[in-house]
């Protein structure tokens, strides 16, 4: 047991004190955090962006002051200006566009043109169109003459945004988002698979270094074939727990602190400010109270994405996903080790990489399947089966998964990974003090049951 | 008395032997030449040894007691091709593998700082294995295996890679631990070094034992019925149907003759009518080396 120990203790020191564990350590979470805190960051500031757009109507022009001013998009309505005229001075007179409506617009779709340099946002596309539309559809219903139509229309208007809410066993209800929830199946699965497939290749790569520089000729007259192989195999699981543990508290660490400096800045009464203060007639007033209103409920759409992140079991989480990258680990470790000890040179592992990597890349598969419909059946099996549960399952928690599923899931993942542990100590003990001869799974079969 | 006794063992690859029922002694406080021919089962039965592998029969005895698994800690091995992990630093190196032997850190420490001083490794402390040169790592591979003191010390080509002087260096601190009490198994082809350090050797030819015992008498029964003697000045022993000339040779006033002994085996009779014909400067059996007796023995038997 001693033995092991020094032998573990080789295994972590060398790689934590690695440069590229260090950096990777540290840098990881920063990415991370910047991955979260980015988005919000963006979306708060991009609306800075300012477009003043010419609007230009035929005789008619039935559409005069429909378009109302946002916060980013100033209309000012010309007459008798050319168009052609105007396509070629726009931009200097300081419009981002020429929008030209056609008073067809009322029966034909597309009888409305934007002119612009570049390509406009959607999101500005679409509250042109948006009002335009609720412009012709109002036009629309006067012409059927109802009485008190602007009072049933502001009774009729309605807003729908879906409140999700998950229950658990005892009853409580917790605010969620499918988003958050999303994201950490996709971000669980993935490091679950990083961390297996990463550290389970170091494991073999290390087999393999010890192999060809015959240091396992030294280690094995002093200690036995198996003490070296688990030593291995735990030493490096160590690394991967610590790397995951600073990872997480790291991250915890700087979305805290970003949240609190970052989006505590940003709170409504400064954004109302940004609007411009020179809009003078009322309709344009009730524009920008609406406007105001939308920001703060977007605000509060993010102080609710994070206490909805916050409200995450992430006990459970945290928990069980050691409990799977240990036992996944250990699992695929032992495979690696045993193609390892196989093998003379890194080169020929591909043989016998094939058919580990198939069900690890599956698994992925799955588990991105399981952020869409994380109730299907063959996400189910597959957070079952102990090759593809552990990232299966990484994927699945966030949504929430039956008590005993997981036990049933994580039962069997400890019976297979005492038992592939056990069949690589066996190849491995036979194959690390082999050289010179191509290795057959058949040879490996071989080894597996030699005695003693 | 033996240290080391091997009985009988037998190793089987398949249909192939590596090992077919050999034998070897190794008495305490001497040095032993494994010898042989490349493929000839020297490194599986080094290997059996150090339990690396298992015999498919045969008994091996340490100290007139079956040998354990445990024993490896009392044994040091130098494996013929080195193993240290080359981006690992010299001085943490050695220190895992003395633990790994069994050393308690502080202990491990101390004799670590005794063996670089004595081999001048000081300035390599520090240093990565992979920056050494392939003696200089040798160097380390071999402090690595004295470290534990072992009682018994396999060695495996120890000299390949070493210049003239690190050799020598390597060859006194062999002896220098015979002298200590250690028993040292070498095994080589640099046969030279076999008549310089062993005091026996065991010939193993296509998995067998055969030839061995002390070096100095395997030397003398394959020297035959040949001679050497000395003359001051010119001088010469004429055939007189007794022997034989195989070489006559005049330098700086001394004629050097080897010859083969006839029909006639009394060296005193020879002797007698040598001094006759000169002064007779000395007068020795011509031993062979220990590389025509490997070199006729391997071939005869083949």
């Amino acid at each position: 047991m001693n033995k092991i120990s020094i032998i573990i203790n080789r295994e972590y020191i060398t790689r934590v004190s690695k440069k590229s564990f260090i950096l990777m350590t540290i840098l990881a979470p920063i990415l991370m955090a910047a991955l979260i805190i980015l988005p919000t960051v963006v979306m708060l500031n991009q609306e800075m962006d300012y477009k003043k757009i010419a609007v230009i109507g035929d005789e008619a022009d039935l559409f005069r002051g429909v378009l109302k001013n946002t916060k980013t998009l100033e209309f000012v309505y010309l007459d008798g200006v050319n168009v052609n005229d105007l396509k070629k001075t726009f931009e200097e007179a300081g419009y981002y566009g020429i929008l030209y409506i056609s008073s067809e617009l009322v029966n034909t779709p597309n009888a409305v043109q934007l002119i612009s340099k570049k390509q406009p946002p959607i999101a500005d596309l679409q509250y042109m169109e948006n009002s335009l539309k609720n412009e012709i559809e109002k036009q629309k219903l006067m012409a059927y003459n109802i009485e008190n139509l602007d009072e049933i229309m502001k009774k009729v208007e309605t807003k729908v945004s879906i409140q999700t809410q998950k229950i658990d066993d005892s009853g409580q209800i917790k605010d969620t988002s499918t988003g958050i929830a999303m994201f950490l199946a996709y971000f669980g699965g993935f490091l679950m698979y990083m961390l297996v497939f990463m550290f389970g290749a170091q494991v073999m790569r290390g087999v393999i270094e010890e192999k060809t520089s015959r240091v396992v000729e030294v280690i094995v007259s002093s200690v036995k074939p198996v003490q070296l192989m688990m030593g291995k195999i735990i030493g490096i699981a160590l690394v991967g727990l610590t790397q995951f543990l600073i990872w997480v508290l790291l991250t915890f660490a700087i979305v805290g602190v970003l949240k609190t400096t970052v989006l505590k800045d940003k709170n409504i009464t400064e954004i109302s400010q940004t609007v411009p203060q020179n809009l003078m007639d009322k309709d344009q007033q009730a524009a920008v109270q609406e406007q105001m209103v939308q920001t703060s409920s977007q605000i509060s759409e993010f102080t609710k994405m994070f206490e909805s992140a916050m409200n995450q079991p992430w006990g459970l989480i945290i928990f069980s996903f050691i409990f799977y990258f240990i036992t996944g680990y250990f699992l695929y470790a032992s495979i690696f080790a045993a193609i390892g000890s196989a093998v003379d040179n890194e080169t020929e592992t591909q043989q016998f990489m094939l058919p580990v990597t198939i069900p690890i890349i599956l698994a992925l598969m799955v588990a991105i399947g399981t952020m869409q419909n994380p109730e299907s059946s063959l996400s189910f099996w597959c957070s079952i089966i102990p090759l593809t549960s552990p990232i299966v399952m990484a994927a699945r928690i966030p949504f929430g998964v039956p008590a005993w599923q997981l036990i049933l899931s994580m039962a069997l993942m400890v019976v297979t990974f005492i038992a592939f542990v056990w069949m690589a100590a066996k190849i491995y003990r036979t194959g690390i003090l082999m050289y010179g001869k191509k290795t057959s799974w058949k040879e490996m079969w071989k080894w597996l049951r030699y005695s003693g | 008395m033996a240290l080391f006794e091997a009985r009988n063992v037998t190793k089987q690859f398949g249909s192939l032997y590596a090992l077919n029922k050999v034998s070897i002694s190794v008495p305490e406080q001497s040095i032993f030449g494994l010898l042989g021919p490349n493929g000839a089962g020297k490194t599986t039965l080094i290997r059996i040894i150090n339990h690396i592998t298992g015999p498919d029969s045969g008994e091996l005895f340490l100290d007139g007691r079956k040998l354990k698994p445990e024993d490896v800690l009392s044994i040091g091995y130098l494996p013929e091709e080195r193993g240290l992990y080359k981006k690992m630093k010299v001085g943490e190196q050695v220190l895992y593998f003395a633990r790994l032997k069994g050393l308690s850190k502080a202990e491990a420490m101390r004799r670590l700082k005794y063996w670089f001083r004595k081999l001048d490794m000081v300035d390599w402390w520090g240093k990565k294995v992979e920056e050494l040169s392939k003696g200089m790592q040798q160097k380390v591979q071999f402090v690595t295996t004295i470290l534990h003191e072992p009682k018994l010390i396999i060695l495996d080509e120890p000299f390949s890679g070493f210049d003239p002087v690190n050799t020598n260096i390597i060859k006194n601190e062999i002896l220098f631990l015979r002298e200590r009490g250690a028993t040292v198994i070498l095994s080589t082809h640099n046969m030279a070094s076999v008549e310089e350090l062993c005091d026996n050797i065991a010939l193993i030819n296509k998995a067998k034992t055969i030839l061995e015992g002390r070096v100095d008498d395997i030397r003398m029964q394959w020297a035959g019925d040949e001679y050497e003697i000395v003359f001051e000045g010119d001088a010469t022993l004429s055939g007189n149907g007794n022997i034989s000339i195989l070489d006559r040779q005049f330098e700086n006033n001394r004629s050097t003759i080897k010859f083969k002994a006839g029909h006639e085996k009394d060296t005193n009779l020879i002797l007698s009518e040598a001094v006759k014909r000169g002064k007779v400067i000395s007068f020795n059996p011509a031993l062979p080396s220990m590389n025509d007796i490997f070199i006729r023995v391997v071939e005869t038997r083949s």
